[in-house]
């Protein structure tokens, strides 16, 4: 049982060391907001906070997360950051098929929590994230907006 | 290992044909025409809806036409909140937000108040003239009337209801969001507390629908409904299904499609790691059920898996020697004479006479769908033997008739169920093996447990159905005077229409294949069109825009090389041929003035560089477009700095939907412009996943300014219409900018050099 720090709440997982973070929440513990996308860390769907730190959960073995405290979507209103991150993108309504916005919302509250006030360039590094939609704009649009 | 194979070939294919090698092409005569069969079967029944858990009422025995049984939509409930059954699936584009603001329009109720599901499947649902789909950019055009008048009939039964609890005539009545109001009394009653005597009341047929001019809801920006849950991980997708008892099955298919697995080598090994549960043998595949999909996944590559050999070489199936580059070339090499598709003068007499001839081939690759959710499907047997059956799916009738022939049980012994997809683009229609549903239901069985087969995307990746490769060939002749006089246009492959519809849509001409290259608005005199049929050994699909997704890309560069070699600039030379379509005029008048003026350039960017535009239109899926590309190039690629695209769909819903449509289809299709091309090389797809099938992220993505003109034109699609003038434009304007006109998609295999 390898023992881990979500959301505030301490669990126990009967896993291999080597899973992924990603399937650990979505399968073991029923978190599914957090989304498979590639699985190779590219499209970032998959992305949470790691002791704050926007992090590819599907690159992340369980035993490489320790102690640190895990963040993920169903708790992202909890942070104050978090909550104006989530009412930008519902303001501005972001999302169109939503799969990848999960992911999308946790890249943009790291971001802001590290640096309030970004300007595009910011954006433009932090954001990554892939959507097939094409809703990269409006993703920039509700990053200033939670900025503001 | 537990071998599946037999009973799906049985069930799918019949007896004679089950001991049959499975090659595609076999696998797809039997599923691929058993599609078409079984769509008019169900597109054209008509009978009494069985329309899961709504409530039923008196009206329903009479099985009226789809569309308009008020009780096989709407669950009016006691908090006067509305559960609205939709005829489509909700994958991004909005459908579901439009559908609460057209009924709730008429029944006088705020949209925001209804929460929206995908229907089960019955005939009350066929609103697509007379079928049931979500594709083709038709759902909001198909059932706008429909819903208008199904919200109508609605609130005319609240208020006959209304009069009878208060004993009242009706006409003293009146609505306000969600209440019946009596004036003379100063009563009310909400909609909540009417909807079980109102839904058991026989519709009328007469109900007279609102003034437009007093729209509250149709036509305004209303807030998406599904903005929320998106924004918050709450919105459930296929993928995000539990049911209890549930197990994880991860599949490996054949290296090469129509091979089958032979032996496995190591399967003691493999069963016995941890979480293991069983490991099954699928056609074209195999599979590891466990206990997590991890584990399944774990285990399932590891599998040493001996498979079939592919015929040696060939296009005609997907052989040891096929590859992307052999069909272009069996395309190319076509001699065949053509079907023709439009024809119009006398094309001979005028290249006779013509002061110049051009010609020139373009082609376009095989896409993929990259949707961004992978593909799951979750199976679970009733004790009764019934099925239930969670996938994404945009048809959910079609699925049904395949599930229950996989799973040996009549149709309405499996329960469709369609969750929000997580983007499709055209992905999930039934493409045969390009589906994981036939897997779930022979893994449930198989374990007498309910299964959730979830595609690696690796696996998306060498199974999703592909946007066919194209080819076509064009030669016109241009007078004295600049201007074309005559077009050839034969048209070289084949599309999803005919293999998947076939049975349905008999002409001899796919229309599919040559949609963008007929009903073009210019006014060229003498025209041939011709459709050559060549058979694509590979899984095909609809792919966002479908065949126009690259025919008017093919047609609309060819308009510039027309233009090119009459001396013409492309804008003034459009407006010339668009003569007689003041409608045509108007919207390219607007994209020019949406983008400050038109120019072609090249000119000095902003920055210092040389950048030009592009120009071109399309006539979508019953809308029309203008599209503008400014273009420059940086480290050898096209960098796309704006697109200004004005849209003429007739009329509009949700103006603010529309444009993140318009946007979104024109990122995807400035993505496949750049970026995109699925590679066979012997016989196997190279792209496994995102990192070698790059497509459009935020470093890449333009500014998009959207115009809507609204003509009050019969009422066109959306979700499509953004994307076909993309990719010309942006060629276009790098012809502009370096001389070079690039006839083959994507761009990035060409570096591009300053003219």
């Amino acid at each position: 049982m390898i023992k881990l720090t979500i959301n505030g709440r301490e669990h126990s997982v009967d896993a291999e060391p080597d899973t992924p973070l990603l399937f650990v929440l979505r399968d073991d513990l029923h978190l599914t907001g957090t989304k498979y996308g590639c699985g190779i860390g590219q499209c970032g769907a998959c992305t949470v906070l790691i002791d704050g730190q926007a992090t590819r959960s599907c690159q992340m073995p369980l035993d490489g997360v320790g102690a640190q405290a895990v963040t993920t979507i169903e708790a992202i209103e909890q942070d104050p950051v978090g909550r104006r991150v989530v009412e930008a993108w519902v303001g501005i309504e972001v999302p169109q098929c939503g799969y990848c916005q999960s992911g999308q919302v946790m890249a943009a509250t790291s971001l802001l929590k590290q640096n309030p006030k970004p300007t595009d360039a910011d954006i433009a590094e932090a954001m990554t994230n892939l959507c097939r939609c094409g809703t990269y704009n409006v993703i920039g649009a509700a990053v200033r907006r939670a900025a503001a | 290992m537990n071998d599946l194979t037999p009973p799906l070939l049985a069930a799918a294919s019949g007896a004679s044909t089950a001991r049959e090698p499975v090659r595609n092409l076999s696998r797809r005569g039997f599923l691929g025409a058993g599609s078409g069969a079984l769509l008019l079967g169900v597109g054209l029944r008509a009978g009494p809806a069985r329309a899961g858990g709504s409530p039923a009422e008196g009206a329903g025995a009479i099985a009226p036409k789809p569309g308009t049984r008020v009780a096989a939509f709407l669950e009016i409930r006691p908090d006067g909140t509305v559960r609205l059954l939709s005829p489509f699936v909700e994958g991004g584009q909005g459908i579901n937000t439009g559908l609460a603001q057209t009924i709730g329009e008429e029944l006088d109720l705020d949209p925001a108040r209804f929460s929206v599901e995908c229907a089960p499947p019955g005939p009350d649902y066929a609103v697509v003239n007379g079928l049931r789909l979500t594709g083709g950019s038709f759902s909001t055009r198909s059932s706008f009337d429909a819903m208008r008048r199904l919200g109508a009939t609605a609130r005319e039964m609240l208020l006959r209801a209304a009069a009878a609890r208060l004993a009242v005539r009706q006409d003293e009545l009146t609505t306000e969001n969600g209440r019946v109001l009596h004036g003379a009394s100063g009563r009310a009653l909400g909609y909540g507390d009417l909807a079980e005597a109102a839904l058991a009341l026989v519709p009328r047929d007469d109900v007279p629908l609102r003034d437009p001019k007093t729209f509250r809801y149709i036509g305004k920006p209303v807030p998406r409904l599904d903005a929320r849950d998106k924004s918050t991980g709450r919105a459930e997708y296929a993928i995000d299904i539990r049911l209890d008892g549930m197990l994880h099955a991860a599949v490996v298919h054949a290296p090469h499609l129509g091979t089958e697995p032979r032996s496995v080598a190591n399967e003691a090994e493999v069963r016995a790691m941890p979480g293991v549960h069983s490991v099954h043998r699928l056609p074209g595949a195999v599979a590891v059920v466990a206990e997590s999909w991890w584990r399944a996944r774990k285990a399932v590559e590891a599998l040493a898996v001996t498979w079939t050999e592919p015929a040696p070489e060939g296009v005609a199936t997907v052989s040891g020697a096929f590859s992307s580059a052999a069909m272009l070339a069996a395309l190319k090499s076509s001699t065949e004479p053509g079907i023709a598709a439009e024809q119009e003068g006398n094309v001979e007499a005028a290249f006779a006479g013509a002061a110049t001839v051009i010609e020139a081939e373009y082609d376009a690759p095989y896409l993929a769908h990259a949707q961004l959710e992978p593909p799951a499907s979750v199976a679970r047997f009733a004790p009764d033997g019934s099925l239930d059956l969670w996938l994404p799916n945009q048809m959910p009738e079609v699925f049904q008739q395949v599930a229950a022939k996989v799973a040996g049980l009549q149709p309405d012994g499996v329960r469709i169920h369609s969750p929000m997809l997580g983007g499709f683009f055209g992905r999930h229609f039934f493409y045969g093996p390009g589906n994981p549903f036939p897997q779930a239901i022979l893994l449930a069985k198989a374990t007498g447990r309910p299964v959730r087969v979830l595609w690696s995307r690796e696996e998306e990746f060498g199974m999703d159905a592909v946007r066919p490769l194209g080819f076509v060939r064009f030669r016109a002749a241009i007078g004295r005077d600049g201007l074309p006089v005559a077009l050839t246009t034969r048209a070289v492959g084949e599309g999803p229409i005919g293999r998947w519809f076939g049975s349905i849509f008999k002409s001899p001409v796919d229309s599919s294949v040559v949609e963008g290259l007929d009903k073009k608005p210019y006014a060229i005199p003498n025209r041939r069109l011709d459709y050559v049929k060549v058979p694509h050994p590979v899984t095909i699909a609809f792919w966002r825009s479908v065949g126009h997704s690259m025919n008017d890309y093919f047609y609309e560069s060819f308009l510039d090389e027309i233009a090119e070699a009459g001396g013409q600039d492309p804008f003034a030379l459009r407006m010339a041929l668009l003569r007689d379509s003041p409608r045509h005029r108007t919207l390219l008048q607007a994209a020019a003035d949406l983008a400050g003026g038109w120019k072609r350039g090249p000119f000095a960017g902003p920055e210092g560089g040389r950048r030009a535009r592009g120009v071109s239109m399309a006539s979508p899926f019953g809308s029309e477009t203008a599209t503008i590309a400014e273009v420059s190039l940086e480290d050898g690629e096209a960098r796309v700095h704006d697109l200004w695209i004005a849209i003429d769909p007739g009329s509009v819903v949700n103006p603010s939907i529309v444009k993140r449509q318009v946007e979104g289809a024109a990122a995807l299709g400035l993505s496949a412009t750049l970026l995109e091309q699925v590679v066979y090389e012997g016989g196997q797809r190279q792209a496994r996943n995102f990192d070698a099938y790059p497509i459009l992220d935020r470093t890449r993505m333009p500014r998009i300014h959207v115009a809507i003109v609204e003509s009050g034109a019969p009422m066109g699609g959306i979700g499509e219409p953004g994307l076909p003038g993309v990719p010309p434009a942006v060629v276009n304007a790098v012809a502009a900018l370096t001389g070079q006109r690039l006839r083959s998609l994507p761009l990035s295999k060409a570096r591009l050099t300053a003219a």
